[in-house]
């Protein structure tokens, strides 16, 4: 087996033993980046020299037996989460050129763990978009089929993490950003409860559904990483104070007598049948191992889409107001021009189409005379889809369902009808309007080999469940160990 | 609801974007789309219904009023794309 085969855990046990050092695996990532992301196109940007000094650095601690489980293991971060002195582009031509002077509270842990940065992974443009082709610099490629969409908007992130160019990652998810990438790449994703990891130093995209986490190729793997960034930071007043538990400690709980909801909405038209039979047959497995597998109803799921699609293009058109050419980024000031040519002029050559798009309807949205009618109706319609979560989690402990409505779909695709690619959230954004934690794994194949995700959501604060539902199910199957063949 | 192409450009103008008349057309169709998707929230009875703005309810994160350590003048300037080394520069205002 080849290195950026390995699991994070594999390597990280691999290390601990000194049978190889973290230098060597680096390099040997580094490789493999080499190798694989010409077609890919994982990454944004590559930051060797200082992965490198990282390697050292875990390689004396890990040589005194110090260090823990991510000391000297390389893995990339989403060029959303800001880096200190590394670019950070957010996908956009508008940030093409800003490099942070400070990390994310998120990164600086990841540091203190002994992380080895890699690089930072491409994404749709300010994180809006679900196949990643709304990047400014280029999509990123399905490693398991070069034709198809990785997801979105993390979809470097899941890429990378499915190819071996990393051994973890961390996105984010606003309506299903880590989620439905990690269901198409055939890794695992997981979205914390929103205020479970801190946003401090991530790029506001919808400041009340925002929430970073974890890809990994396995759900042990989640843990170790998620014990690392989870917590409150006083950097972000909505990160939350509730304690963080030992994640690892909660991988062989088992799903014996737990209650598993199956929304009896999320299985219509639309869905499709590939899809609908993986996911039944992982809860036919989840079933044999001893969970109790109950129909709920979430009735308000057909309006997740138009409440989503109101408030968190009207979060963005205020968050993205900040991009005036003024402090930071692409600026256009052609001699003699007036401060307002400057904003119209920077603004709308800063942007791509779809961000531009989402400005556009958050700022009608949030207009006068059409606010109480969307903004205001959507909050309201927020509380009654919120509700739905909190009564089926009355009578079951987590609701298990399909990711994504498809496998991926080609590049090119839904470029053009963003009401399609809209569609392609449908499963997932519930989880961000509620502030549940939720959890993407690999659950099969289509026939054309194109990953399909299972996807677990839990109470807030229940990601010990998660991954506990997830360990159990990796256990029992061995889709997450199929490599795409690069 | 119905938006035409003449609130397009005046969102434009809300949102500091400058469109193109090719842009504001494909923009007046898709948003009529994607509106005519969110009309679908009228059907439901929020006479009643609270708003959710967040979806935790946390309330009042105090802190010590603490002076800490913030960004220099030359970090907070760096990605600055005209400055006089003091301060942002920007086009004549007034």
């Amino acid at each position: 087996m080849e290195l950026h085969e390995l699991t994070l855990s594999q390597a990280a046990s691999l290390l601990k033993k000194r049978e190889i050092s973290s230098r060597e695996l680096t390099q040997a990532i580094q490789k493999r980046i080499a190798d694989t992301d010409g077609e890919l196109h994982a990454y944004l940007t590559l930051t060797p020299e200082q992965a490198l000094k990282q390697a050292e650095a875990a390689d004396r601690l890990l040589a005194q037996g110090q260090g823990g489980p991510l000391t000297g293991i390389p893995a990339g971060i989403k060029d959303v989460i800001c880096t200190e002195n590394v670019r950070t582009t957010c996908g956009s031509k508008i940030l093409a050129n800003f490099v942070p002077p400070f990390d994310a509270t998120l990164v600086a842990r990841l540091k203190a763990a002994g992380m080895v940065m890699l690089g930072k992974h491409n994404m749709d443009e300010f994180a809006m978009g679900s196949s990643t082709e709304n990047s400014a610099f280029g999509p990123t490629k399905n490693p398991w089929d070069l034709k198809a969409i990785p997801g979105g908007s993390s979809g470097g992130s899941a890429a990378s993490v499915a190819a071996g160019s990393s051994f973890f990652a961390i996105g984010t998810d606003t309506g299903g950003s880590i989620r439905q990438p990690a269901s198409h790449c055939g890794v695992v994703g997981l979205k914390p409860t929103y205020g479970r990891v801190s946003r401090f130093g991530l790029v506001a995209f919808a400041s009340s559904l925002d929430q970073a986490g974890p890809f990994a190729r396995t759900v042990e793997d989640m843990a170790q990483v998620l014990s690392v960034i989870a917590g409150h930071d006083p950097q972000d007043s909505t990160s939350s104070p509730t304690p963080v538990p030992d994640y690892a400690k909660a991988l062989d709980r088992g799903v014996k007598g737990l209650k598993l909801g199956v929304p009896k909405e999320y299985f219509v038209a639309g869905l499709d049948q590939e899809v609908e039979a993986a996911v039944r047959e992982g809860f036919r497995v989840l079933e044999s191992l001893g969970a109790e597998i109950l129909e709920v109803s979430l009735p308000h799921t057909d309006y997740a889409l138009p409440v989503y699609y109101i408030i968190a293009p009207a979060e963005a058109s205020s968050n993205l107001a900040r991009y005036d050419g003024v402090k930071y980024g692409f600026s256009l000031r052609p001699e003699g021009a007036s401060l307002m040519d400057m904003y119209l002029g920077t603004r709308s050559q800063g942007f791509g189409p779809e961000v531009i798009r989402r400005i556009m309807l958050g700022t009608y949205a949030l207009s006068a005379g059409y606010y109480e009618a969307y903004y205001g109706k959507a909050g309201q319609v927020r509380t009654l889809l919120k509700q739905d979560f909190l009564d089926a989690f009355k009578k079951v402990d987590a609701i298990i369902c399909p990711t994504a409505p498809t496998p991926a779909f080609d590049l090119g695709q839904k470029v053009d009808d963003p009401l399609q690619m809209y569609l392609s959230d449908i499963f997932t954004l519930s989880c961000n309007l509620a502030g549940l934690c939720g959890m993407s794994l690999p659950a099969g194949f289509s026939a054309a080999g194109r990953p399909i995700g299972l996807q677990v959501l839990g109470p807030h604060f229940a990601e010990e469940t998660l991954l506990a539902v997830g360990h159990a199910f990796q256990q029992a199957t061995d889709h997450h160990q199929r490599r795409p063949a690069l | 609801m119905k938006i035409t192409a003449e609130e397009v450009a005046h969102v434009a103008r809300l949102a500091r974007l400058k469109l193109s008349p090719e842009q504001t057309e494909k923009l007046t169709g898709q948003m009529n789309d994607i509106l005519s998707a969110m009309d679908k929230l009228r059907e439901v009875d929020t006479s009643q219904v609270e708003a959710t703005s967040h979806a935790l309810e946390l309330t009042g994160a105090f802190r010590p009023d603490e002076a800490k350590a913030s960004l220099d003048r030359d970090q907070s300037l760096k990605n600055a794309p005209a400055t006089d080394g003091e301060n942002f520069v920007v086009p004549r205002v007034i």
